[in-house]
């Protein structure tokens, strides 16, 4: 199985940026620990990886792999769309692993 | 107390022709101006111009944040200008910030962010080219791309902040839906701009004329009102700020040739070198004839130039033939040049400065216009005055002897409204008149007016054959030539006549009415 590759766009450390780390964390604790790479980037101190990326707003989620690539724009506070928007919730099966959605 | 307290607000010269005058200097340094105007009012030509000069004329790097187009298309629309974006990128002194709509765009919006990474992209940018300038095309868009309204405003401040904290001066976009109303949609002007430039293209009687205004400055000084300004390939936006020329020409005492020996004698020795002439009369009353004798009289090696409205140069060389002058061994000789247009062609600002630079390429020493009358058609009063005003200023400011023809709406006299606006900021002013006597028609030639010369107060007969022009003896025992009303009086009444005054020693007085 694919491992998740998530980068995590932020702008310093401020508390969006933390809010947004720590939701993370808690959904993928939840559901799919070990299953993801979570990469933090703070525009900050990268900025040409921001304009590669053509980062507008922070934070910014992108789930680079496998493909195809989501991003999610704002501090992740609302699980089910976080989850929606990385296309592991696509099916409301009961028995479906998460991680297979992915394929 | 220290000594520098308060500031005063400094200006930065954007180097946009014409724009720089009328913001008394430039825009405001190191602070935000917001650039409204509806779809089509060159928002985007001024902000890549305001870059663009920043770099070709101060060496001062720019950043363009595009929302709207994408680089390409920018680059490739600015190239029309002669612009080469490329070029200035590969040089390090510019670089953009692409924003702008993207397939991979549509992301899932969850809980509160902001616009941390444009505002990180921008100040690298502007670190990466050591940019004094940014232009931010266009903050409309911005409120496209995301439908929290509170946090696209607080943003956009953050940025306006970010940007005067840096110390650029900016320029930021935004559209507006009328040209008359509120300033920008989503009352951009109320949070972000300290500065606010309206661009104008209005329809006014069947054309469009871009007009520039500057509604505020804060804490400094600029000019009122609305500019006229075109767009021109090679150089982009050109303002005419036509209200602001100033009276300050130089005079020159030195005469030249009229053309017509006569009309010399009857101009004390000719027309001055860097006066305006206006040649008014009727249709076929002989205008064309004294401009082109007038610019056949420039002796080699000036140069003149004739700008013709109503004929074609086929026309023109014919006519001067016609009269014993070659047009087409002056042509060849490279002493003269004649640009026939239409006058509904181009718009009345665009004329001006398609004139102005034909002016500065070929230097000449007299000019012609034929007729200027024809340039009122189609134009409101105001442009059509502010054209003229432009025209003579720029002529005079060159040192170049002007000869403008007016067609006046009755055969007989009477004055044109072409007339009215300009005669004076003419120098001279020459009149050909229709005299009808005794069922004849003759014509008759007055000079009504010459700045700082005698001249001959007689209305004198002449008529035109193939040399050209000959002007005769003054007309007698005729009153009423000016109004157009001829009437012939008696020897007795006109003896009546000279007598109403003392000093008068010529015996005959001819009294317009």
């Amino acid at each position: 199985m694919d491992k998740l590759l998530l980068k995590l766009y932020i702008t310093g450390q401020t508390t969006r940026s933390e809010t947004a780390i720590a939701n993370l964390k808690q959904i993928f604790q939840q559901d799919l620990a070990d299953q993801y790479e979570l990469v933090v980037v703070d525009v900050l101190e990268k900025p040409q990886l921001a304009e590669d990326e053509r980062i507008l707003a922070t934070p910014t989620l992108i789930k680079e792999l496998p493909a195809p690539v989501r991003r999610i724009i704002g501090d992740l506070s609302d699980r089910e769309q976080v989850l929606l928007g990385l296309d592991l919730r696509p099916h409301t099966d009961a028995d479906s692993e998460p991680g297979d959605q992915a394929q | 107390m220290t000594t520098n307290v308060r500031n005063i607000v400094e200006k930065l010269q954007t180097g946009i022709v014409g724009f720089d005058s009328i913001a008394n200097g430039g825009l405001p340094k190191g602070r935000t101006t917001l650039v409204a105007g509806t779809a089509g009012s060159a928002k985007t030509v001024f902000a890549a111009q305001f870059l663009v000069r920043g770099i070709t004329d101060f060496n001062e790097g720019g950043v363009f944040v595009t929302f709207e187009e994408t680089p390409d298309d920018v680059r490739r629309n600015l190239l029309a200008f002669g612009w080469d974006i490329s070029a200035f990128e590969e040089s390090g002194k510019w670089a953009f910030v692409d924003v702008s709509p993207n397939a991979g765009d549509d992301a899932v919006i969850t809980g509160d962010y902001d616009l941390g990474g444009l505002l990180a992209r921008i100040e690298y940018a502007i670190n990466k080219v050591g940019a004094k300038r940014v232009s931010v095309d266009s903050l409309g868009a911005i409120f496209g791309k995301f439908q929290q309204q509170v946090i696209v405003r607080r943003e956009l401040l953050r940025l306006a902040m970010a940007l005067k904290k840096i110390g650029v001066t900016s320029i930021l976009t935004a559209e507006r839906t009328v040209e008359y109303g509120e300033i920008a949609r989503h009352g951009i002007e109320e949070f972000v701009a300290d500065n606010v430039i309206i661009l104008r293209n209005a329809l006014e009687a069947e054309k469009r004329r871009r007009t520039m205004e500057i509604l505020k400055f804060r804490g400094t000084d600029h000019q009122k009102g609305e500019f006229p300004f075109t767009i021109v390939g090679e150089n982009g936006i050109v303002g005419v700020p036509l209200s602001m020329v100033k009276l300050d020409q130089k005079s020159s005492m030195t005469r030249i040739k009229t053309g017509n020996e006569q009309l010399d004698q009857m101009c004390d020795g000719g027309f001055f070198r860097d006066s305006i002439v206006l040649v008014s009369g009727a249709t076929g009353a002989g205008k064309t004839l004294m401009s082109t004798e007038f610019l056949a009289a420039a002796q080699k090696p000036e140069r003149c130039l004739l700008f013709a409205y109503e004929e074609s140069r086929d026309q023109l060389i014919r006519n001067a033939s016609g009269w014993g002058l070659n047009f087409e061994e002056m042509e060849e000789d490279g002493r003269l040049k004649i640009l026939c247009e239409y006058p509904e062609t181009l718009g009345l600002e665009d004329h001006l400065v398609k004139m102005k630079d034909v002016i500065e390429e070929f230097s000449p020493t007299r000019i012609a216009v034929d007729s200027l009358s024809a340039m009122e058609r189609g134009a409101t009063t105001k442009s059509f005055r502010e054209f003229v005003l432009g025209l003579t200023s720029y002529i005079k400011s060159k040192e170049i002897a002007g000869l403008f023809t007016s067609v006046t709406p009755s055969l007989m006299g009477g004055t044109s409204i072409t007339e009215a606006h300009i005669s004076t900021i003419t120098d001279a002013i020459v009149l050909l008149r229709y005299v009808e006597m005794f069922g004849e028609i003759g014509r008759g030639v007055a000079v009504l007016k010459m700045r700082g010369s005698a001249h001959d107060k007689q209305i004198r007969e002449f008529n035109i054959d193939g040399e050209g022009m000959h002007i005769g003896k003054p007309f007698r025992n005729v009153t009423g030539i000016m109004s157009g009303n001829p009437v012939y009086v008696t020897q007795g009444q006109s003896e009546r006549l000279g007598q109403m005054f003392d000093e008068d020693d010529e015996g005959s007085v001819i009294i317009g009415r």
